[in-house]
C-alpha cells in the first residue's frame, strides 16, 4: 500500500517539477525575446557619441545626452526627497505610533498610494508643486512628483525591514540604558539598512521608467542643454522615448534612436540596481 | 512527557536500591541472630556458616554502594532523592559492619562451644532480640517514611546499653570470685560489647532514616534518655 | 558573613492587563552573590527578572504594584529615571544577541551611549570588559571582525562583556545558557562564579543542576508566586515545601 501511495506521490512530484520548469522557461524566453528585439533594433545607434551628444535635427540625429543626464537628475531629486521622508515615516509607524485609528489610517493611505495610477501623481504634482508652490514645470517639481511615487514603496519596504529587526537587538540596547532614539539610530536603522536599501532600489527602478508623472511637471520635449538649476525643466529618457515614438516627423529615422534610448534606459536602471545590490552585499559582509 | 518517564525511571531505580538494602538488612540481622543461636546452642557448624556467609554480605553491601554512586552520576538527584540515595549508601556500610560484628560473635561461639557455660545465658540472647527489633524498626521506618518508628529504634539503644552493663558487672563479680573462668567470662563480655556496638550502628541507620524523612540532620541522643554521669568505673 | 541586601521587593504584583503574572512577591537579593530563579515555564520567573530593570515597561498592559527597592530606593517611584536604572542593572538574554557590528563596536556601544568619546578610554573599557567576560584571549586579535562570526558561546560571553562595559551593579541573566552546548554552558557558569566578585547576579534558569552549581541562593517560582527561597544547598537537599520537592525531583514541570 505504501508502494502504491509512494509511486503516486512521486508521479505528482514529477509533474509539478516539470510544470514549474516550463513556467520558468517561458518567462525567461519572454524576457530574452524582448531584450533580443531591443538589441537588434537599437544596437546600431549605440556609440560613445550617442551618450555624449544632445539630440539634433528634430531628433533624427545626435545622441541622448540631455535626457540621460535629466533622468539621472530626476532620480537624484526624487530619492533625495523620498528616501529620508519614507524611512523616517516607516520609523514613526514602527517605533512610535501606537496602534490606533490614526496609525491605521496612515498605513492604509500609504498602501493605497502605491496603487494609485501614476498619471494621478502627475496631476497632483501639477496642481501642488507646479502651481500651488510655484515651482513651475521644473526638475524640482518633476523630481518631487516622482518622489511621491516612490514614497509608498520605500515606506513599505522600510516598515518591513524595521519590523524584521530582531527584538533581541532592541532589548540589548535598552537594557544598557539607551534611549529610544539612540536605539533606533545606532542599532535598528543600521541593522535594517540593507533591506531598506532593497526597497530604495526597487523604487529607483519604478521612478526611472515613469513618464506620466513628469509630462505635466517638468519634463521637456526638448532643451538645448542640461538643467543648471532645480527650477529648469529637464529632458528625461522615458519621455524622450515617448516623443520619439509618437511625435517625430521622420519616424523611420528616429526608430533606431528610439530603441537605442530604451536600451540605455534599461542599462541605467540595471546599473543603479546593480550598484545598490553590490553596496548591500558589502554592508552585509561587513556585519556577518 | 519525557520528564515523567525520567521520573518513573528514577522511582524504579530507587525502589531497586531500597529492596537491595532491605535484603542486606535481613542478612545482617540473620548473621547476628544465627551467631547468637550458635553461641547458645554451642553449634559450631552454624557459627562457621555465619562466618562463611559474611563474604556474600560484604559483596552485596559493596554492590549497593556502587549502585548508589552510579545512580548519582546518572540522575544527579536532589532533595529527597538525594537524601535517600545518600542514606542508602551509608546504611549499606553500617549494615555491613553489623554483619561483621555477627561474625565476631560467631567466632566467640566457636571458641566457647567446647565447654559448658560459666553461667546460663539470659541477658545476651535478650540483647540479640532487642537488636533484631531495632534493625526491624529502623528498616520499617525507612520503607514507610515513619519518623516516630525511627525514633523508637534509637530509644531502644538505652536497653541494650543497660543489658551490656549488666552482663559486664555480673561477669566481673563472677570472675573475681572464680579467676579460672576469666577466659570465658571475658569472651562473654566481648560478645555483649559487640552486640552493643552493633546497636550503635543501628542507631546510625535510624539517624539516616530520620534525615531522609525530615531533611534535618538528627542525632540519636535526642531520642534517648538524658545522659547521666556514669558510676561504674569499669569503662 | 554580613550580607548586604541589593534588591528587596515588598508585596509586588505584576499584571498583564487582567492577568496577574506575579503575586505578592517578597524576596531579597543579596549583594555580590548569585541568586537563581527556578520554576516551570510560565511561572513568572523571567517576568520577575524583567521587573528588576523595568524591561517590562515595554510590554503593553504591564502594570506593577507594590515596591521594588534597589539599595533602599523604590525603582517604581515616579522620579526614578529608567535610563539610569538600566545602566545600574544590566541584562543578558536567553539567545546571544550581539549587534551586527564588530566585536569592538559591540562592547563600546554602552559606554558610547553614556558619553564616552575618547578613543583610548574606549579601548581600555573594551579590553577590561572582554577580560571580565573571559573572552579577551579569544578575540583580542580580531576586535574589528563581525561579532556574528563568533560561536554561540563566544557570542554570549561577548554579550556579557557588552553588559558589564557600562559598569552595572547588578547583572540579570535570563536563561543565558539555554541556547548553548554543554561546553559553552560550562564556560558561562564558570564566568558567573567570577562575576559575583564584582556584581550582584540574578539568573533565571531552566536547568536545576545549573542553579545548584552556580547560585548561592535560590527562589522557586510557581504560578506567579515564590513558593520557597533560601540558601541553594538547603533548597536542593531539604526543601521545606512539597511543591519545591516535587519540582526539583522532576515530579512535574
Amino acid at each position: 500500500m505504501a508502494g502504491l501511495n509512494l509511486s503516486r506521490r512521486l508521479f505528482r512530484n514529477g509533474c509539478a517539477t516539470i510544470l514549474l520548469y516550463l513556467l520558468m522557461a517561458s518567462v525567461a524566453l519572454l524576457l530574452a525575446g524582448i531584450t533580443a528585439f531591443l538589441i537588434r533594433n537599437g544596437w546600431s545607434v549605440l556609440s560613445w557619441e550617442f551618450l555624449t551628444q544632445p539630440p539634433r535635427d528634430a531628433m533624427t540625429r545626435g545622441g541622448i545626452y540631455t535626457p540621460l543626464i535629466g533622468s539621472i537628475q530626476l532620480i537624484a531629486v526624487a530619492m533625495a526627497f523620498a528616501f529620508p521622508v519614507g524611512v523616517l515615516t516607516a520609523v514613526y509607524l514602527v517605533e512610535w505610533a501606537r496602534d490606533g485609528l490614526f496609525t491605521r489610517t496612515l498605513r492604509l493611505a500609504v498602501r493605497s498610494l502605491a496603487g494609485v495610477p501614476s498619471v494621478v501623481f502627475g496631476l497632483f504634482g501639477l496642481s501642488f508643486f507646479v502651481i500651488t508652490l510655484g515651482f513651475g514645470a521644473s526638475l524640482l517639481s518633476a523630481g518631487l512628483t516622482l518622489g511621491c511615487l516612490a514614497l509608498p514603496v520605500i515606506v513599505g519596504a522600510s516598515e518591513a525591514a524595521l519590523t524584521a529587526v530582531p527584538k533581541d537587538y532592541r532589548d540589548a540596547s535598552y537594557a544598557m540604558g539607551a534611549t529610544k532614539w539612540q536605539t533606533i539610530y545606532k542599532v535598528i536603522l543600521p541593522a535594517a539598512f540593507p533591506s531598506i536599501l532593497t526597497g530604495a532600489i526597487l523604487a529607483v527602478g519604478r521612478v526611472a521608467g515613469e513618464t506620466a508623472p513628469i509630462i505635466f511637471t517638468g519634463a521637456a520635449f526638448f532643451t538645448p542643454r542640461i538643467a543648471q538649476s532645480l527650477l529648469e525643466p529637464v529632458m528625461a529618457l522615458p519621455y524622450h522615448i515617448l516623443v520619439l515614438a509618437t511625435a517625430g516627423t521622420a519616424i523611420d529615422k528616429t526608430r533606431p534612436i528610439q530603441y537605442g534610448t530604451i536600451l540605455v534606459l534599461l542599462a541605467l536602471v540595471l546599473g543603479v540596481t546593480f550598484a545598490g545590490v553590490l553596496y548591500r552585499a558589502r554592508l552585509r559582509l561587513k556585519k556577518q | 512527557m519525557n520528564n515523567v518517564n525520567v521520573r518513573q525511571t528514577i522511582d524504579a531505580e530507587l525502589e531497586g536500591l531500597r529492596r537491595n538494602l532491605l535484603n542486606l538488612a535481613n542478612l545482617a540481622g540473620e548473621a547476628v541472630k544465627k551467631a547468637l543461636w550458635a553461641l547458645c546452642e554451642q553449634d559450631k557448624a552454624l557459627a562457621r556458616e555465619v562466618i562463611d556467609a559474611d563474604d556474600d554480605l560484604d559483596r552485596r553491601a559493596l554492590r549497593i554502594d556502587e549502585d548508589c554512586l552510579r545512580f548519582i552520576a546518572r540522575f544527579q538527584p536532589v532533595a529527597q532523592d538525594l537524601r535517600t540515595v545518600s542514606a542508602i549508601s551509608h546504611m549499606a556500610i553500617d549494615l555491613e559492619r553489623i554483619g561483621d560484628l555477627g561474625v565476631n560473635v560467631a567466632k566467640s561461639a566457636v571458641r566457647l562451644a567446647d565447654r559448658p557455660f560459666v553461667k546460663p545465658l539470659i541477658d545476651i540472647p535478650r540483647m540479640g532480640e532487642i537488636l533484631q527489633e531495632m534493625i526491624d524498626a529502623a528498616m520499617r521506618a525507612f520503607i514507610n517514611g515513619d519518623a516516630e518508628e525511627a525514633k523508637r529504634a534509637c530509644a531502644m539503644d538505652d536497653t541494650i546499653d543497660d543489658l551490656e552493663r549488666q552482663v559486664f558487672r555480673e561477669m566481673l563479680l563472677m570472675m573475681m570470685e572464680k579467676p579460672r573462668i576469666i577466659e570465658d567470662g571475658t569472651a562473654l563480655i566481648t560478645v555483649a560489647r559487640t552486640l552493643e556496638r552493633a546497636a550503635d550502628h543501628v542507631t546510625n541507620l535510624a539517624e539516616r532514616v530520620l534525615y531522609v524523612i525530615t531533611g534535618k540532620v538528627a542525632s540519636a541522643s535526642q531520642f534517648r534518655r538524658p545522659k547521666e554521669p556514669r558510676n561504674d568505673n569499669g569503662r | 558573613m554580613g550580607k548586604t541586601i541589593k534588591f528587596q521587593t515588598s508585596a509586588m504584583n505584576l499584571w498583564y492587563d487582567r492577568f496577574q503574572a506575579l503575586k505578592a512577591i517578597d524576596i531579597t537579593i543579596s549583594e555580590r552573590a548569585v541568586t537563581a530563579f527556578i520554576g516551570p515555564s510560565g511561572c513568572g520567573k523571567s517576568s520577575f527578572l524583567r521587573c528588576l530593570n523595568r524591561m517590562n515597561d515595554f510590554v503593553p498592559g504591564a502594570r506593577v504594584e507594590g515596591e521594588v527597592f534597589l539599595d533602599g530606593r523604590n525603582i517604581y517611584d515616579s522620579d526614578q529615571d529608567v535610563i539610569t536604572l538600566r545602566r545600574r542593572v544590566g541584562m543578558v538574554f536567553q539567545r546571544p544577541n550581539p549587534f551586527p557590528a564588530s566585536i569592538w563596536d559591540n562592547v563600546a556601544y554602552g559606554p558610547r551611549l553614556h558619553g564616552v568619546r575618547n578613543r583610548r578610554e574606549l579601548d581600555e573599557i573594551v579590553e577590561k570588559s572582554l577580560r571580565g567576560a573571559a573572552i579577551w584571549d579569544e578575540v583580542k586579535d580580531k576586535l574589528r571582525t563581525p561579532a556574528l562570526a563568533l560561536s554561540g558561546g563566544q557570542q554570549q560571553r561577548l554579550c556579557i562583556a557588552r553588559a558589564i562595559a557600562v559598569e552595572p551593579e547588578v547583572l540579570l541573566m535570563d536563561e543565558p545558557t539555554s541556547a548553548l552546548d554543554p561546553m559553552a554552558t560550562a564556560r558561562i557558569e564558570e564566568l558567573v562564579r567570577t562575576l559575583k566578585e564584582r556584581f550582584t547576579v540574578a539568573i533565571v534558569t531552566h536547568n536545576m543542576q545549573q542553579a545548584a552549581r552556580i547560585s548561592d541562593e535560590t527562589a522557586f517560582f510557581l504560578d506567579g508566586e515564590i513558593i520557597e527561597s533560601g540558601p541553594t544547598h538547603l533548597i536542593f537537599t531539604s526543601p521545606r515545601d512539597g511543591r519545591t520537592e516535587d519540582y526539583i525531583t522532576g515530579r512535574f514541570g
